[in-house]
């Protein structure tokens, strides 16, 4: 097929990732516009509806903006106290440790591991990466019930590290992170050897400061996994000290129906959600960076 | 330096036992909480188990029940299950590729903006949002949709919308689709934006001739890497948020088990019936979908021919 004659003018038209704005990205805009705004219209709403006066809860009809903001709903989120007298904050402090300890400890397992299966040599290597390949479908909540069965057996009912323990092997964040070390020329690991650095030095000072992108990756996946979570104090955890701030926001669903319970609700909504999205924002460029490094061949 | 460099490189070629120090805390963890649970699933599902008394074996009768006893896991459970992953995986799937397709075309910073909108909805989960879908879903006059609705004329009465049997799995589809565009959305964003622009030029010369025939000969074999990552996280995604029904409705089982789907119903028996024996088998049966659901996704775009 030779069709010289007109490529020239309809390749420069059509461009993908062009640098300006071009009038034929208008009709991707058309598509686009509508969906992006069904797509943060619940997230404005929770803005709203979160620095709503308890007046402008009970409008009728319900209006979505807010008129005159407050922090009202914030105030009394934090004076309102469980079911058996527990602080709100309590359960805030708790989601803050555990999410911290998820995040120091699944860093460090997956990079190393994540070292070890990309650019060490030993048996079991292909066959653990094979695994993980098959891993990345495995969905927690599909085996709920032997997982209960293992902690209980383990002795880990009730304990506060079980919030932490199921989150420390996350299959997508390791299958990323050694993807993203593969890219890293052997080579600069056998002149550092040379220089006579061990194995964990080279992790150390190598591998580790040449992958903060797919760390960064990692902490998103993983603080989004564990900050969200309300299975683990639902399912592992009857000590209500020791519950989590996600499953709080359950509870107050149901137990504080009504108008009022609605503004503070879509508070705490919001105290979950902005953490994600400030983290993703500061990273989003080494996550787009090691996304490209993502596919599964 | 270079006899050195050989032999050291030489050694590092061989076996490396302090790789298993390496690998092993992330085993470990990967042992106790995805290894064990999947073979206990598999040896539970052979048992009658109370959780009282010891589990005994029943041979397949768990599976058997399943298949032949279980008219709402028949009649509902499976229908809801296949309606809802149907929608939202493939469904799901082929929205946040057109949408990473679509966003390439932009200028970057107008793209970040969209894309980190079309994102954001990912970073709330099921359990949390249920405040939210709460309100503009709610049963009464005050409820959000209701209230537009009925000033537009399309409804006199507010619906019941979260426990109605019509519409509970309807919504269950449209919000865990609002929430979908995650980590696979951005894996194949990121795969369509490192595609060589010189493919394309190339390919206009052998005569393409417009966006589609751009996307089909050129985009996506190219990025069949990343198509893959993301069709893996789209299955994974469907079958992990399948708890929604529950956290929409406050109930398990759902109203009239309209929203019921396997994760629910293994829930339900597991939980609620003390039928650990039979909710393993139900969870075998899940985990095998998703497995031949990924299957069917590496045979679409994997480079191994098996």
């Amino acid at each position: 097929m030779i069709a010289v004659k007109k490529k020239k003018s309809r390749f420069q038209a059509t461009k993908i990732n062009p640098k300006h704005f071009h009038s034929s990205q208008i009709r991707y805009l058309i598509l686009l516009l509508p969906l992006c705004a069904f797509m943060i219209l619940p997230l404005i709403y929770i803005l709203n509806h979160a620095f709503k006066p308890l007046d402008e809860l009970f409008f009728y009809p319900p209006r979505f903006f807010v008129i005159n903001p407050t922090f009202e709903n914030f105030r009394r989120l934090f004076a309102l106290t469980g079911t058996s007298g527990i602080p709100m904050s309590r359960y805030l402090f708790n989601s803050i440790v555990v999410t911290f300890l998820v995040l120091v400890f699944s860093i460090l397992f997956s990079t190393m591991a994540g070292f070890a299966l990309s650019k060490l040599q030993f048996k079991a290597k292909r066959i653990i990466n094979e695994i993980n390949t098959v891993a990345l479908m495995f969905v927690g909540i599909a085996v709920v019930i032997p997982r209960y069965l293992v902690v209980e057996r383990l002795g880990f009912i009730d304990n506060f590290f079980v919030h932490v323990l199921p989150y420390l092997a996350i299959p997508v964040g390791l299958f990323l992170v050694k993807q993203f070390i593969d890219q890293i020329p052997n080579e600069l690991l056998d002149a550092a050897r040379v220089d006579g650095a061990s194995e964990w030095q080279v992790y150390r000072k190598i591998i580790m400061p040449l992958i903060k992108p797919a760390v960064a990756t990692i902490l998103i996946l993983s603080f989004q996994a564990v900050w969200n979570s309300a299975d683990t104090s639902q399912t592992y955890i009857n000590d209500d000290t020791l519950k989590t701030f996600a499953f709080y926001m359950g509870t107050l669903t149901n137990n504080t129906n009504g108008v009022a319970g609605q503004g503070m609700g879509a508070a705490a909504s919001l105290i979950m959600f902005l953490p994600n999205l400030i983290i993703f924002i500061v990273m989003q460029s080494k996550v787009m960076d090691t996304m490209a490094h993502s596919g599964i061949k | 330096m270079s006899s050195v460099a050989l032999a050291k490189r030489k050694k590092v070629h061989d076996s490396q036992p302090i790789a298993y120090l390496f690998v092993f805390p992330y085993l470990l963890m990967f042992f106790i909480f995805i290894v064990v649970p999947v073979i206990a699933a598999i040896g539970l599902s052979f048992t009658y188990f109370d959780t009282v008394r010891a589990p005994f074996w029943v041979g397949f009768e768990n599976y058997v029940n399943i298949m032949t006893n279980d008219a709402i896991f028949m009649q509902k459970v499976i229908p809801n299950t296949l309606k809802y992953a149907i929608i939202v995986g493939p469904g799901g799937y082929i929205l946040s590729f057109l949408l990473a397709w679509m966003l390439a075309q932009l200028p970057p910073k107008l793209r970040t903006v969209l894309a980190l909108i079309i994102y954001s909805p990912s970073l709330t989960s099921g359990v949390t949002m249920g405040v939210v879908w709460k309100v503009l879903f709610a049963g009464d006059a005050t409820g959000y949709l209701n209230s537009i609705l009925m000033r537009i004329g399309i409804i006199v009465e507010p619906v019941i919308w979260l426990q109605s049997q019509d519409y509970l799995l309807t919504i269950m589809i449209i919000v865990t689709l609002w929430s979908s565009m995650g980590v696979g959305f951005l894996a194949m964003l990121a795969g369509i934006l490192n595609v060589n622009t010189e493919l394309y030029e190339a390919g206009y010369i052998d005569g393409i001739k417009n966006k589609f025939q751009e996307m089909f000969y050129i985009t996506i074999p190219t990025i069949k890497p990343q198509m893959l990552f993301g069709a893996v996280m789209a299955i994974v995604g469907t079958f992990a948020s399948s708890g929604i029904g529950v956290a929409l409705s406050g109930s398990n089982p759902t109203p009239q088990f309209s929203g019921q789907l396997i994760v629910n119903h293994i829930e339900w028996y597991g939980f609620n019936k003390f039928e650990m024996g039979y909710a393993a088998a139900l969870s075998v049966l899940l985990l095998l979908i998703i497995y031949l659901f990924s299957r069917f996704a590496f045979r679409l775009f994997g480079s191994k021919n098996e």
